[in-house]
């Protein structure tokens, strides 16, 4: 991000009372990006959201969007507009009334305003809709015509607070693609909010992952599955192994780390800047991790395991290994490539796990 | 069979207890209209005949005339500026983060709960501690104690029915406080506002205890129908005046419900 970013969050802290909902959060958003601010709920992320849409204003901290500073501007004079999770459809007007909304102060003539409702329209695919009441829409209309209202005012940023929760898993899907494409199409920032993990990774260019107040993690989707950099976005995206360890040695750029049960890991020692024998979390993704029912002995890492509770789910197996001096078993996930052998989800079969120098994530300790 | 039982229930005890007690409702009522009628100054069966003499009766009588204005100025007064008030009161308390709303709320409310008696005497004893001549001003600010009690109660339970983020949408698409107010806030608390109005007129239109301490010289409508019941020979004017008056609620309500039912159709139903 070279040129000026569009949104600049500069030490933002927000308490309600004595809870502090957003801790220090420092974060800058370019021109066309689409960023996501994911997490639980209670982690801060809608409050971050209203911050910018200017509902609420900052404790600590200043947010600049364009290089201005908006301590000091209401929201209703912002370059920003927002998707609201209710949509927030104003119920005594029709479509047009509602895509109309926001253009009053620019006093367009009648002709013209008609015709950028219209095209509003036929971006959202409801041409016609226009003298719809808002209680004759569905509720993926509705996210649309919200959509409509908010971008004819051709805003710098665009917020949007979970508008795909209240749908459908099929019309969310729709709903994901046509919101990517839309927002390459007009060039304008996104900044959404969720709590689905898929839903972020699949839309985001880059995606703030929020716990209690905190952006823990700021990194594109690849980097926050391969490569997370605490325990909190390594178990909240995905699924995770976690193994305490130790460091046993580091030399010519490799690291051994003595992790208990699953005995010496080898990885590369780029990762983590820590010295000899100090702990450290070994993290091993599911389907990164190779199971073979006979002993495999050119694995560089390896356990030996017996086959605990599997799931069969058609293109996947998950299975869940047990391995000695460990109670949670392990779990691994199998791509089924070939033809499964109803036999190898039996469960007590002694096992063997393997996984690359590469697959390993090393993680600094709680 | 069993649908039609479903259907219509039988029509035993229930069906008797029903009609008794419409009847208990609307008999006394109804006597108002048919007595106005009867061509003697006695409330009393067999009817003589029907005459419109009452009804003269009751549009020479100076006095009645003078109340049934002063009610219906109070009434007036006294329904707008609850309901301004009770609604401002109801946006305070359902869009705002209050310190204390809590039992502020419940002390405005604390009127509704004080006997109307009680509350006369403490206002008529405030009255001349001030020094304040008993007037419609002193039972307008009587009425106002219980009225925006009732007009609050009304506003938050219509803005709680919507929304609130549809006020932050329209701040987000560029509309001040005040024009929010006006394009979102007031548009969708109609009906509310409808509803509250008929309402406080009503309580302020029939009030008796405050407007009996309160009153000064003018009287309100329910003070000189209460002095004319003790000459029989008036009593008659009063009923046509009743019958009038009943002629009038019944139109109101049927109009507000009308409009009611017809801006639910136009409109959307987010809400009560």
């Amino acid at each position: 991000m070279s040129e000026k970013p569009i949104i600049r969050l500069s030490g933002v802290t927000k308490n309600f009372g004595k809870v502090r909902a957003v801790n220090n959060v420092n974060i800058n958003i370019g021109h066309g990006e689409f960023f996501s601010l994911l997490g639980p709920s209670g982690c801060g992320k809608t409050t971050l959201l209203r911050m910018l849409a200017g509902f609420e204003s900052p404790t600590q901290g200043e947010l600049f969007i364009d290089e201005q500073p908006m301590s000091t501007v209401p929201a209703h004079h912002r370059p920003v507009n927002m998707v609201f999770q209710s949509y927030a459809i104003f119920p005594h007007l029709d479509v047009r009334g509602n895509i109309a909304f926001g253009m009053r102060k620019a006093r367009l003539p009648k002709a013209k305003l008609n015709d950028m409702v219209d095209e509003m329209l036929e971006m959202i695919k409801l041409p016609g809709y226009g003298s719809r009441g808002a209680n004759e829409l569905s509720g993926g209309e509705r996210q649309r015509v919200a959509l409509a209202r908010a971008l004819i005012k051709r805003p710098k940023v665009l917020l949007l607070d979970e508008p795909l929760g209240a749908l459908d898993k099929k019309l969310r899907e729709q709903m994901q693609i046509e919101l990517r494409v839309l927002q390459k199409s007009v060039g304008i920032t996104f900044v959404f909010v969720t709590h689905d993990q898929e839903e972020a990774l699949t839309l985001s260019d880059r995606i703030a992952v929020m716990s209690k107040g905190n952006a823990l993690q700021i990194d594109s989707p690849t980097r926050l599955y391969e490569a997370p950099t605490n325990r909190f976005v390594a178990d909240f995206i995905g699924t995770m192994n976690f193994f305490a360890g130790n460091v046993r040695a580091v030399e010519n750029g490799d690291a051994t780390i003595d992790a208990g049960p699953l005995g010496d890991v080898a990885t590369p020692a780029d990762a983590m800047p820590t010295g000899n024998g100090a702990d450290i979390v070994v993290a091993l993704r599911p389907e990164k991790i190779r199971l073979a029912f006979e002993a495999t002995s050119d694995a560089i890492n390896g356990v030996e395991g017996r086959m605990g509770p599997t799931a069969y789910l058609g293109d996947r197996s998950h299975f869940y290994v047990f391995v000695p001096g460990r109670e949670e078993p392990i779990a691994v996930a199998h791509q089924n490539l070939d033809k499964v052998d109803i036999r190898s989800h039996d469960t007590d079969r002694p096992v063997w796990l393997s996984w690359s120098r590469d697959a390993v994530v090393l993680l600094p300790p709680d | 069979m069993s649908i039609a039982t479903v259907n219509s229930p039988r029509f035993g005890a229930l069906g008797v207890f029903a009609v008794a007690y419409l009847a208990f409702i609307y008999i006394p009522v109804l006597f108002l209209p048919l007595f106005s009628f009867n061509d003697s100054i006695y409330i009393a069966f067999p009817l003589k005949g029907f005459t419109l003499e009452w009804y003269g009766k009751m549009a020479e009588s100076k006095g009645l005339i003078t109340a049934l204005e002063n009610s219906l100025r109070l009434g007036g007064v006294v329904a707008v500026l609850s309901t301004v008030l009770g609604t401002l009161a109801a946006k305070a308390v359902t869009r705002y983060r209050l310190p204390g709303s809590g039992p502020t709320v419940a002390f405005i409310m604390l009127p509704l709960v004080i006997p109307g008696i009680i509350m006369g005497i403490a206002l008529l004893v405030l009255a001349s501690y001030l020094g304040l001549t008993l007037s419609l001003f002193t039972i307008g600010v009587g009425h106002l104690l219980i009225t925006v009690p009732f007009s609050m109660l009304v506003m938050i339970s219509r803005l709680e029915g919507f929304d609130k983020n549809l006020e932050e949408a329209s701040s987000d698409l560029g509309e001040n406080a005040w024009t929010t107010f006006w394009r979102v806030t007031f548009p969708l608390a109609i009906p509310g506002l409808i509803a509250s109005l008929l309402l406080t007129f009503t309580i302020s239109f029939d009030e008796f205890i405050l407007a009996f301490f309160l009153a000064g010289t003018e009287v309100t409508l329910p003070i000189y129908i209460w002095s004319q019941l003790r000459f029989p020979a008036k009593l008659p004017a009063v009923l046509a005046l009743g019958a009038v008056i009943l002629a009038s609620s019944f139109v109101v309500v049927t109009f507000a419900e009308w409009f009611r039912r017809r801006g639910v159709q136009i409109k959307t139903s987010s809400g009560v």
